[in-house]
């Protein structure tokens, strides 16, 4: 549901570095404005919004109004600058979160208490998968992210290429590296891997093999520089 | 005697225009059989082709001399880099996305330093932020120094590419002489900068500068009146405006279709672009010329950047207070910048850890690429190599 503006416009002036959005974040019209329009326009199939004033707007759909949210956004918005389209997935990694050493799970084992909770992102979610896409207004030069769940059972969502022709290239990357299926697609084949190469590399449950043929020293390495302050001692 | 030679030689001349006309006719016959059933051709250009910064494949279907359908094959510098960054903690990540468009590394650093700055609510301090732009400023004309020659040897020209390794050498020297690494600085920290700038180096920046600009008067004069220039770019590629936001297309191949849009002025985040007077140069033909006019004004016009922004340098730590171990917080942000190939972002995904949980990485080359099926389909073969030298891809760009 589309967050409503915040009823008074909170006029009093802030100290711009402490204001860091305490419980009432700066409203902002124009984006709310667009994520209005976008619940008007497809009705309950807006299943989540977030907006941070001033920067940034993340919008989730449901799969099925996944092409009809892009069309719209781009005939009516004005959307029509396509940034990227990928995919995320949500599974907390088997590996151990870090994919270091002391937290690798293959080798050491593990509780089923160590296995964290699913998390998910901005506006929410509630599947493994998820597809995502970015468009920009250039003309108010706002962007949008565009979300939508993708059931484990079906993983597979409409192609949106007859709206942006440029998203074909970037279906078949997140075809071969998420194994999402895009329906109606003209030419769903691997753009990077090789033909025959068996798996989604970015998966979270695909082993990354160098990983795993050596163990990453990880936190171990993070050791105080001599004679160095606080500024940094890791990774340089 | 004579008689005999000329009836004998009439003779001759008989018998010849009658194997004339057998002949011709058999000619005439073959090329209508041509027509009848023409055999396509495909011609296979790379992985190594020299037009292609790194390897690309470029497989092109044609009919006679036309492009009837072209598939870039990609691939072949797959580095995996975004599963990479999900084991990779958050200062370590930028030693990978350094290597992803080689030529302006360190422009590609930045807008994931701004992305992990934003999640982490900290801000890099005003000299930072000015030295920042200003490196950013110099990747850009160290970058596009080189595409600038480049497309002269595309279409024949040697001379100008050797003045563009000659003049670019210049900028990576000031690159160096901050960073420590001509290619690969990994400089830019969550906070603010590594160091501060050595003694003495905004005078020899401007001087470089002043060579910069000579370098692109060079150009111009070398390169933009030139006929054959002219005549293999002028309304060569043209890409109009709709099909260049449809496939997402970027900085100067997009300004090159009259798109009044640079994101260094109407989304700049976290850059001193604000704080001088500049100007975003566009063109309204879209072909393969206004491509390289664009990037040539562009350069110049970074130029002026970097000296406004040397002058109105301000005093101060060039790093924030941030802790020694970074863990960003729970969250999502995306930042973009205008990297000198284009639009450059990185949508950051965070849960608290000590690395990133997913990030997209957003290249320019790769949406800029995209649009080349499409573009390439009906020109002629020579042309195929001036439209992909216009676009300015970096492999690295494209497959990350």
């Amino acid at each position: 549901m589309a967050e409503e503006p915040t009823g008074d416009v909170d006029t009093v002036e802030k100290d711009i570095v402490d204001a860091v959005e305490e419980d009432k974040p700066e409203p902002d019209p124009a984006r709310e404005a667009v994520v209005e329009a976008l619940a008007d326009a497809i009705g309950s199939a807006l299943v989540g919004t977030h907006i941070k004033p001033g920067l940034d707007t993340t919008v989730r759909v449901a799969r099925d109004a996944w092409s009809e949210t892009l069309a719209y956004l781009k005939n009516v918005q004005g959307y029509r600058w396509l940034e990227f389209l990928s995919a995320i997935d949500w599974l907390p990694s088997p590996f151990g979160r870090d994919m270091e050493a002391e937290q690798d799970w293959i080798v050491h084992g593990r509780d089923e208490k160590d296995l964290p909770a699913m998390q998910t992102g901005l506006a929410g979610g509630d599947t493994r998968f998820q597809v995502f896409a970015r468009l920009m207004n250039i003309d108010t030069h706002m962007g949008i992210t565009i979300k939508a769940d993708l059931p484990d059972d079906d993983v597979s969502v409409d192609s949106v290429v007859a709206v942006f022709a440029g998203v074909e290239w970037h279906e078949r990357e997140a075809w071969e590296m998420f194994g999402i299926h895009f329906n109606n697609h003209p030419d769903l084949r691997a753009l990077y891997l090789p033909t025959g190469f068996e798996g989604n590399p970015l998966r979270k449950d695909f082993p990354l093999l160098a990983r795993r043929v050596k163990p990453w020293p990880g936190i171990v390495d993070v050791e105080p520089m001599p004679g160095g302050d606080d500024e940094e001692g890791d990774a340089t | 005697m004579t008689n005999l030679d000329s009836r004998g030689m009439i003779e001759a001349e008989v018998s010849n225009q009658a194997q004339m006309r057998y002949i011709s006719q058999q000619a005439a016959d073959a090329r209508l059989n041509v027509e009848i059933e023409t055999e396509g051709m495909t011609l296979n250009m790379g992985p190594q082709h020299p037009a292609t910064h790194g390897t690309l494949r470029l497989v092109a279907k044609l009919d006679g001399e036309q492009v009837v359908e072209a598939h870039p094959i990609m691939g072949y510098m797959h580095r995996g880099y975004e599963k990479l960054t999900e084991v990779r903690t958050y200062p370590q990540v930028t030693t990978l996305i350094n290597r992803i468009d080689w030529l302006g590394s360190f422009a590609n650093e930045v807008p994931f330093i701004l992305a992990a700055e934003e999640l982490m609510e900290v801000e890099a301090p005003p000299r930072a932020k000015w030295i920042r732009t200003v490196l950013f400023e110099l990747s850009r004309i160290a970058n596009i120094a080189l595409f600038l020659g480049d497309m002269g040897v595309q279409l024949g020209a040697v001379t100008p590419v050797f003045l563009a390794f000659r003049d670019r050498e210049f900028v990576l020297n000031q690159i160096e002489s901050v960073t420590g690494g001509r290619f690969h600085p990994n400089f830019d920290r969550i906070g603010g900068l590594k160091d501060d700038l050595p003694k003495g180096w905004i005078d020899d920046t401007k001087a470089v500068m002043v060579k910069m600009r000579d370098f692109c008067d060079e150009l111009e004069d070398l390169i933009m009146g030139n006929e054959i220039f002219q005549a293999r770019c002028r309304g060569i590629g043209v890409i109009p405006v709709d099909k260049a936001l449809e496939y997402g297309l970027s900085g100067a191949n997009l300004r090159a279709s009259g798109v009044d849009w640079d994101m260094r002025r109407d989304n700049n985040i976290g850059m001193a672009y604000d704080e001088c007077d500049w100007k975003v140069w566009t063109h309204p033909d879209g072909d393969s010329f206004a491509r390289y006019w664009v990037r040539l004004q562009e350069t110049r016009e970074a130029t002026r950047i970097v000296d406004q922004l040397l002058d109105s340098m301000p005093a101060g730590p060039v790093m924030a207070k941030v802790p020694r171990i970074i863990k960003v917080p729970a969250g999502e942000a995306y930042v973009a910048t205008e990297n000198p190939l284009g639009v450059m972002g990185y949508y950051v995904i965070s849960q608290g850890e000590l690395t990133p949980m997913r990030v997209k990485i957003r290249t320019a080359s790769f949406s800029n690429m995209s649009i080349s099926p499409w573009l390439l389909e009906g020109v002629f073969v020579p042309d195929v190599i001036t439209i992909l030298a216009s676009l300015y891809f970096i492999l690295g760009d494209i497959d990350r």
